[in-house]
């Protein structure tokens, strides 16, 4: 139960602090708007093509919040030397780093839902498969935070953070099928898609958004799975060997 | 409150190394239940590595700790809902007030809302907080900051309390009150590990007192058996102008009862069983062209036992204090 009341107050105290604040909401909501009405521009395309882009736009705005919030508030909190006194706390650190992340899997899932919203007002929904959906929005999520914390925990700086996100997130956007089938990638380019997680999450989204989709959910699922964990373990490691000299 | 011999916390061997720089060699102490115990020494000597060591902050590359009965060394975590910690700087969350600092880190303890919201209350008011008590972190003062995270330290009331240099670079006052709070902490029985650089809030607070130079301990012992050779002895410190060092020899013979000793700050120290005359001793060094321009009674203390054990000048140890800028001496 002690265990549960720090799990709690931390993830309140991140949300308070961090995602809640405005400047971060209203990020939520551009960032996707921005993506959604840059990519409408760039095809020339109608409002039939809200659904093919909607996949794209849900994972990015996932991997973008997530990412980008773990690279400020893990890097900062290390600087500050605020993150030494949850080391102190009588909790184990996969807990507590659960905690820390908690906040960033929801801002996350949330800023999912704003292209959802939006493509409500614009396309018909009805032919969405809603139960892979929702799983695969919570998996990407996870998936993307713990990349986030990877990259927090493997700098010390928060500028290094933000460079280094990016050094994965662009070849993702490209690379992962979000907005180019992978199949459409030269052949010698095709297998660094499946090195990235959200390829797998994209292609689940695919498949429940258009019934498209290259591998089987389960397989997706799985991989998708695989990844959370061992980014997660991943982090652990580094989170000891390096902040705790 | 008088400890009892039942170690609370035992360490062997500790060492931890940074690349080159070997910041703990072979440490080993033992601190009973409800004992005061102090660490002192100069900055860089190791104190805070070896709380950070003790607290899980640092993995050691070989020793044992036991704290509370607890086999610590591979597993840090296991007493840390023993132990409190003070660090030697703030290490709280500038965004939220000071009573949700306290009240988030009583959280980091499992302790339920309701608890949590009396405790913090108590600490404010205790600290004299209470008026800042929906202040952001951020705008504290120093000494309130200081405050404040010793507060959060003993949020839980641990029956184990690390205090890394408590007092350092706050104000006369706030540093009074902060020695006024930890000696009332070590009289309610709570097993006190500080260190300190200041040499009299040793020798004010703590009940035994280790010296660390360069990552070594160099003396443990009763802070009143350090005392015990230097108890009686007169000492007089002499501001002179140069020149006084040849004459060292001089004085000696013309001086025999007396120790002489000059010290980089210009000054002679002149020690002796008996009491010290001071006109024969100014005449003597103005006869000889030297100038003295103040003549003090010092009265022999733990600083004195420092210098003699470790070698270091207090001056050095003024030096930092200076640096500090704080009112941890007053």
């Amino acid at each position: 139960m002690r265990r549960w009341i720090a799990f709690w107050s931390i993830l309140v105290k991140d949300m308070r602090s961090y995602y809640l604040k405005p400047p971060n909401i209203s990020w939520g909501i551009i960032f996707p708007l921005a993506w959604t009405g840059m990519f409408f521009i760039r095809s020339g395309s109608g409002l039939e093509s809200v659904l093919a882009l909607l996949p794209g736009v849900m994972t990015i705005s996932i991997l973008f919040g997530t990412t980008s919030m773990l690279a400020v508030t893990i890097t900062f909190e290390k600087r500050s030397r605020s993150f030494e006194r949850l080391l102190l706390a009588p909790i184990s650190l996969e807990i507590l780093m659960l905690a820390k992340t908690s906040g960033a899997i929801f801002f996350g899932v949330v800023n999912a839902f704003v292209p959802i919203v939006i493509a409500a007002f614009l396309a018909d929904l009805s032919g969405i498969a809603w139960s892979l959906v929702i799983p695969a929005i919570i998996l990407i999520g996870i998936a993307s935070t713990f990349l986030g914390l990877f990259i927090a925990v493997s700098v010390s700086e928060v500028f290094e953070a933000q460079t280094f996100s990016n050094f994965f997130r662009f070849p993702m956007i490209f690379l992962c099928g979000l907005f180019f089938p992978i199949m459409s990638l030269p052949v010698f380019i095709r297998p660094l898609s499946y090195i990235f997680p959200v390829t797998y999450g994209v292609d689940i989204l695919h498949g429940a958004v258009n019934g498209e989709h290259i591998m089987s959910f389960t397989l997706d699922f799985l991989i998708l799975g695989g990844f959370c964990i061992i980014l997660f373990v991943l982090s652990l490691r580094n989170i000891k060997r390096r902040w705790i000299l | 409150m008088k400890s009892n011999s039942l170690p609370v916390i035992d360490v062997a061997g500790l060492i931890k190394r940074y690349v080159e720089v070997l910041a703990v060699n072979d440490i080993s102490f033992q601190i009973s239940n409800g004992e005061l115990f102090g660490f002192l020494g100069p900055n860089g000597a190791g104190k805070t590595t070896t709380i950070n060591l003790l607290t899980g902050l640092a993995r050691l590359d070989a020793g044992t700790i036991n704290i509370g009965g607890i086999d610590c060394t591979n597993n840090p975590k296991a007493a840390q809902h023993l132990v409190g910690v003070v660090p030697d700087e703030s290490n709280l969350y500038p965004e939220l007030t000071g009573f949700e600092n306290l009240t988030f880190c009583a959280a980091l303890y499992g302790i339920r809302k309701n608890e949590r919201q009396t405790r913090a209350r108590e600490l404010l008011d205790t600290f004299g907080l209470t008026d800042a008590a929906n202040r952001k972190f951020a705008g504290y003062s120093k000494g309130m900051k200081r405050k404040l995270t010793f507060a959060a330290g003993i949020i839980h009331q641990p029956p184990i309390l690390f205090l890394d240099e408590p007092t350092t670079g706050i104000d006369v006052a706030s540093a009074r009150q902060v020695r006024q709070i930890i000696a009332e902490l070590h009289r309610k029985g709570t097993t006190v590990f500080l260190t300190t650089h200041y040499i009299e809030e040793a020798e004010r607070l703590c009940e035994r007192i280790a010296f660390i130079v360069n990552g070594r301990i160099v003396r443990t012992d009763r802070t009143a058996d350090l005392l015990q050779p230097v108890k009686g002895k007169n000492v007089l410190l002499l501001s002179v102008s140069n020149g006084e060092a040849k004459l060292s020899e001089e004085m000696t013979s013309a001086f025999p009862g007396y120790q002489f000793q000059s010290t980089t700050s210009g000054q002679v120290r002149v020690e002796s069983a008996e009491p010290v005359s001071v006109g024969p001793l100014v005449r003597f060094l103005e006869e000889r062209g030297i100038q003295v321009t103040e003549a003090r009674r010092h009265l022999p203390s733990l600083e004195d036992v420092f210098v003699q054990v470790t070698g270091i000048e207090a001056g050095l140890m003024m030096k930092e204090k200076e640096k500090a800028g704080g009112g941890g001496n007053q």
